[in-house]
Parts: structure tokens; C-alpha cells; sequence
């Protein structure tokens, strides 16, 4: 087998992939798995449609779906604005787009938290103009998120933006398309894919968040509780079975989820003849 | 910098010596504790230190581990090697004594006043000039109060906020139904639950929400005395009556054996209860158990009021615990749409 590729170096390259995933991603997960065996299907059916597990996973994959569509929207124009106009300070604006992977998530939550909150800079003006409270209530999650989850977006969008040949919106134009239908017809088909890629990674990245979350959450069970903090606080009372029926099904909606996204994006590039 | 054989070897060598020397120089000791007693065991940890140096020559260093009562005892539980525990509740070191079995389970009767060398207990502090009004706990079901008190499924000080509630319910409304109507109500009233009781107040005090936050009487005390314009910020309330929050030490069998520093852990804790250590405790607003040894200043500061015990009211922290915070019990019931 090896001399039939061209690459060479198969073996250990096949090899050491083998062992990371086992390392870090099978063993850990089987373990996980083993430890939901100690309880029934019962007791494992009881613990997930408890109302308040419920309303937790309701608080967790509707605030990260929310934020990843905000984020995807957003970090479209942001990295459009990236690549195709230049401004001043381009360059200094390009590097603050990845302060959030850098930023440890806990900072996030704090400073969000104090920028929104009711008596907050940004959370006063909101609260007077619109009598809105974002920080302690469930909009400060989505807030949060996209926080997160906008370099995400970006940073996918913006390297194909960049390989994007504007031959092609010009030969639109000159065949008499509107700048409505070149967007619709040329643009978005191309870079569609690489956007529910970002759209992905944000929502994924999203719905396991924690750091940043329970800072602006307000924490409040059946209202703005997520997912990661219930699967805490069983811990904390020695729960170990119930925290990781929890995460195990967290594990479940989101892989098959990002499956679906997966399949989403082979219907998609298909349907543009880039298959 | 090119490297030849013979000073690769050196710097082994040195590095070798290095690990032993430091190993063997000096014993560490880990206290594990909840979280408003860091400023505590810092100026405690100092006295201590000196003490131990100036009677046996021994130079030790004392690590301090502070959290959310419930994350601490998790931690232990899992494997953090705590050679001394100074948590929050009696049931915290309980669940270490029956899951994990590090100590036994008379752990309690091993030290002076019950492993208690200081109490404390649970007011309100309050926003200058309490502007709602607050003097007791029946004012903080009021519509229109925000209380702020961290969560008692993660939090010792807010299992003991949430008992404090239920016991005056049920002595002033006269029955169990009526308390848990009322502890439902001042829930109610919660914006954020934080985690631990220093997450609460920091939420009340930085980031101003809330107008009164059910507190530990130390870290009341904390937010105005050692805060900037505490003073002129905050103010305490001290209800009529309330609960004595019972915060014992131990010094963990397996581990310290493990460690060798059973000696160490055990003159520690001793130590917390010499008159040094009851000092410092009345310094930072612990209550001694052997008062006469603090400074009377220090005691002037704590006001009087009447004391019940989990044991008193709810027949111990086992039962306390099943029946109002374990997964199903009161405290769930009254979130329940």
C-alpha cells in the first residue's frame, strides 16, 4: 500500500492520526460512555426530560442557533468589508477579529457582563432607550456567543472572498445583471459553502461554551441555565451518572447536528457545480 | 550555544540537585477551603509559617485552595490532595469521609468545640441607607426587593441563606407548606445566581445588582471595612434572628499520611485555635469559639442575635441536605414552572 502512494511517510502519518483520535477523542468519550451504563434506560430517560434538563437544553442550542445565524450574517459584511475595501487601521482591525480566540472566555464574561449589564455602559443606554436588559437574562447568552463566535465566520468567509475572481462579478454586470442578482446568483453560491462552515464552527463552538456564558448568564434554572452549568452543578453534588447522561446527549444532538450541516454543504456545493 | 557532552551532564546534575534540594528543604501543606476565607488564611498562613520556623527550625510553605463549597469538596473527592480542609459546612467534609474515605467519619469529634475553632453566621448588607427598607427576613419576599444569593446546589453559604429563610418561614408562618411559599417568593425576587458567595457579592457590590445581598457575616463586614467607600456605599442589617453557620476543619488522614506531613496539618490547625489563631480569626470577622483569647475590640464588632442550628431546626445537615437540595427536593420544587 504505501508504495502505491505518492506521498510518502503513510504509515507514520496514518499512525500517529490513529493514536490522537484514540487518545484524545475515543477513550475519553468511551469513557464517558461507560460511566451513562451505570445507569438504566429509566433512570436515563428520567434524568433527560426532566423540565428543567429540558429547558436547559432549550436555553443552550437555541441561544448558540440564534447567535451562530447573527454571527454569520455579521461576519459576512465584516470580512467582505475585510477584503474588499481598504480603510485605514485595516491591518489592526484584521488582528482584533481573533482577540476572541485569545482572550481566555472568563474575560469575555466579565468585561461583557460589565458592558451590559443594567447599569453598564452600552446595558444603561439599551435599558433606557428600549427598556431591554441584556446581562442576567437570556439575551446576554446570545450576546456572549456572538462574541465567541464571529471569528469563527470570519476568518472561514474571508480567505475564499479573497480567491473570489471579480472577472466573474463584472461578467454578470456586463450581461446586464442587477447588483441584487449578482449577489444572489454569483456571489452567495460561491461562498455559501465556506459560510455554513463558519456558521458551524460558531454554532458548535456556542452550544459547549462556558466560560464566557455564566458570567452574563444570570444563571437562572428554567429561564437562562445552559447545558455546560447544570452538567456542573450535578457534579457538584456528586452526580457523576446524571452529568454525563447530560453530556452524552449533548454529545449526540451535536454531532448529529453538525452532520447535517456537513450534509447541508456537500447538497449545497453540488447544486453550484463545485462537485 | 554548543553543547559538548560533558556540560549536558552538568546540567543534569544541577537540575537534579536542584529538584532534591527544594524537596527537601520544605514541606507544603495544602488547605482547602470555601470562598470567602482567603484574606483569612493569607494573614493566618504568615503566622503560621513563622510559628512552625521559630519552633522547629523548619522552613514550610502553605497553599491555599478557595471555590464554591461544592467544587472544593468535588475536587477533593476526585483526587485534590488537601492535607487540611477548612470548608464551609459539616456535610462537605462528611461526603469526603463517606465517598472517598480519605478521614473517618468522627473526624468531628477529633478537635475542640465540635472541629469548629470559629462560627459564623448569615445578615444582609444593604445599599447606604436602605432605601427598601430591609430589617428582617420577611421584608425580603417584598415586591419590588432584588436579593441577590448565589446558588445553594453549588454554594455552602447559600445552603445556609437558603435554611436561614425557610426556619424564620416556619417559625413565623407556622407551617412547611407556608415556608416553602416563602422561600419560593424571595426566589423570585433573585436576578443572578452566582456559584459561590464571593461571585454574589461581587455581583452586588461591582457590578450593582440587587438591593440587599444575603451574606456571610464576614464578607459583610469585608465589603465595608476593607472596600473603598465601603462605608459610605453599603451598610449591614442584622436580622433578629438567624443561623449558626457551623464551619469545621480537618486534617485528612490518607493524604497527610501520603504526604508526610500529618505533624504539620495537625499543629496547623491546633494553631487556629491558640490564641494567635482565634485573633486573627476575630480580626477577619470570624466568630472565635474560645473568645476570651481575641481581642475585645475585634468581639465588639459582632452584634447580637439569636442563633439556630441546622441541627436545631432541621435535624442535621444529612436531612437538610436530602430534603431541600438534593436533585428533586425543595429547592428544585420551587423553580419548577
Amino acid at each position: 500500500m504505501s508504495q502505491s502512494n505518492i506521498m510518502p511517510g503513510f504509515r507514520p502519518t496514518i499512525g500517529f492520526t490513529l493514536i490522537y483520535l484514540a487518545l484524545i477523542v475515543l477513550i475519553p468519550l468511551s469513557a464517558m460512555l461507560l460511566k451513562t451504563f451505570q445507569l438504566s434506560l429509566d433512570e436515563y430517560w428520567a434524568i433527560l426530560t426532566d423540565p428543567r434538563v429540558l429547558a436547559s437544553f432549550r436555553v443552550s442550542f437555541g441561544s448558540a442557533l440564534i447567535a451562530a445565524a447573527f454571527s454569520g450574517i455579521f461576519g459576512f459584511i465584516i470580512a467582505w468589508t475585510l477584503v474588499r475595501y481598504p480603510f485605514p487601521g485595516k491591518k489592526l482591525f484584521d488582528a482584533l477579529i481573533d482577540l476572541p480566540f485569545a482572550l481566555p472566555t472568563a474575560v469575555a464574561g466579565i468585561v461583557l457582563a460589565a458592558i451590559y449589564e443594567p447599569k453598564g455602559w452600552i446595558g444603561k443606554l439599551v435599558m433606557e432607550a428600549f427598556g431591554i436588559q441584556i446581562a442576567y437574562k437570556p439575551l446576554g447568552i446570545v450576546f456572549a456567543l456572538i462574541f465567541i463566535g464571529l471569528p469563527f465566520v470570519v476568518r472561514t468567509i474571508e480567505p475564499v472572498l479573497q480567491e473570489f475572481d471579480k472577472a466573474m462579478e463584472e461578467a454578470a454586470a456586463s450581461l446586464g445583471a442587477t447588483r441584487l442578482q449578482t449577489f444572489v446568483k454569483v456571489i452567495l453560491p460561491n461562498i455559501l459553502p465556506a459560510a455554513i462552515t463558519g456558521f458551524a464552527l460558531a454554532f458548535a463552538r456556542g452550544v459547549g461554551e462556558y466560560g464566557s456564558v455564566i458570567f452574563i448568564a444570570g444563571n437562572m434554572p428554567y429561564v437562562s441555565e445552559i447545558v455546560p452549568l447544570l452538567i456542573i452543578t450535578k457534579l457538584e453534588q456528586y452526580d457523576y451518572a446524571g452529568a454525563t447522561a447530560i453530556g452524552l446527549t449533548m454529545l449526540l444532538i451535536s454531532f448529529l447536528l453538525l452532520l447535517s450541516v456537513n450534509g447541508l454543504q456537500w447538497w449545497v456545493r453540488r447544486r453550484s457545480g463545485q462537485l | 550555544m554548543n553543547f559538548t557532552k560533558p556540560s549536558k551532564q552538568l546540567l543534569i546534575l544541577i537540575a537534579a540537585l536542584l529538584i532534591s534540594g527544594t524537596a527537601l528543604a520544605e514541606r507544603t501543606l495544602l488547605n482547602v477551603s470555601y470562598d470567602p476565607t482567603r484574606e483569612l488564611y493569607q494573614d493566618f498562613n504568615k503566622e503560621f509559617i513563622k510559628y512552625w520556623k521559630d519552633k522547629t527550625g523548619e522552613d514550610v510553605e502553605v497553599q491555599q485552595s478557595h471555590g464554591g463549597g461544592g467544587k472544593q469538596t468535588r475536587a477533593v473527592i476526585d483526587g485534590l490532595e488537601a492535607d487540611v480542609l477548612t470548608l464551609a459546612l459539616s456535610y462537605d467534609i462528611d461526603q469526603i469521609a463517606e465517598k472517598a474515605r480519605l478521614l473517618p467519619k468522627d473526624w468531628q469529634s477529633r478537635l475542640p468545640h465540635n472541629s469548629l475553632p470559629y462560627t459564623s453566621t448569615i445578615v444582609f448588607l444593604v445599599r447606604k441607607g436602605n432605601p427598601k427598607g430591609i430589617k428582617d427576613w420577611g421584608d425580603l419576599v417584598k415586591e419590588g426587593v432584588s436579593v441577590i444569593t448565589p446558588n445553594p446546589k453549588t454554594s455552602g453559604g447559600a445552603r445556609y441563606n437558603y435554611l436561614a429563610a425557610w426556619a424564620y418561614a416556619e417559625k413565623t408562618l407556622g407551617s412547611k407548606e407556608a415556608a416553602k411559599d416563602f422561600v419560593k417568593k424571595l426566589y423570585k425576587n433573585v436576578p443572578v445566581l452566582d456559584s459561590g458567595a464571593r461571585g454574589s457579592t461581587t455581583t452586588f457590590i461591582q457590578r450593582g445588582q440587587g438591593d440587599v445581598l444575603i451574606a456571610w457575616e464576614n464578607e459583610a463586614f469585608l465589603a465595608i471595612n476593607d472596600n473603598e467607600n465601603g462605608k459610605d456605599q453599603f451598610e449591614i442589617i442584622v436580622p433578629p434572628t438567624s443561623i449558626l453557620a457551623e464551619t469545621p476543619v480537618a486534617v485528612v488522614d490518607k493524604i497527610v499520611k501520603k504526604n508526610g506531613t500529618q505533624d504539620l496539618a495537625e499543629a496547623y490547625l491546633k494553631y487556629l485555635y491558640s490564641p494567635v489563631g482565634q485573633k486573627i480569626a476575630a480580626k477577619h470577622y470570624y466568630r472565635p469559639s474560645e473568645p476570651e483569647q481575641a481581642d475585645q475590640a475585634d468581639l465588639k464588632r459582632f452584634p447580637k442575635l439569636e442563633l439556630f442550628t441546622v441541627a436545631d431546626k432541621f435535624g442535621g445537615w444529612a436531612k437538610a441536605q436530602k430534603e431541600h437540595f438534593d436533585d428533586g427536593g425543595t429547592f428544585d420544587q420551587i423553580y419548577a414552572p
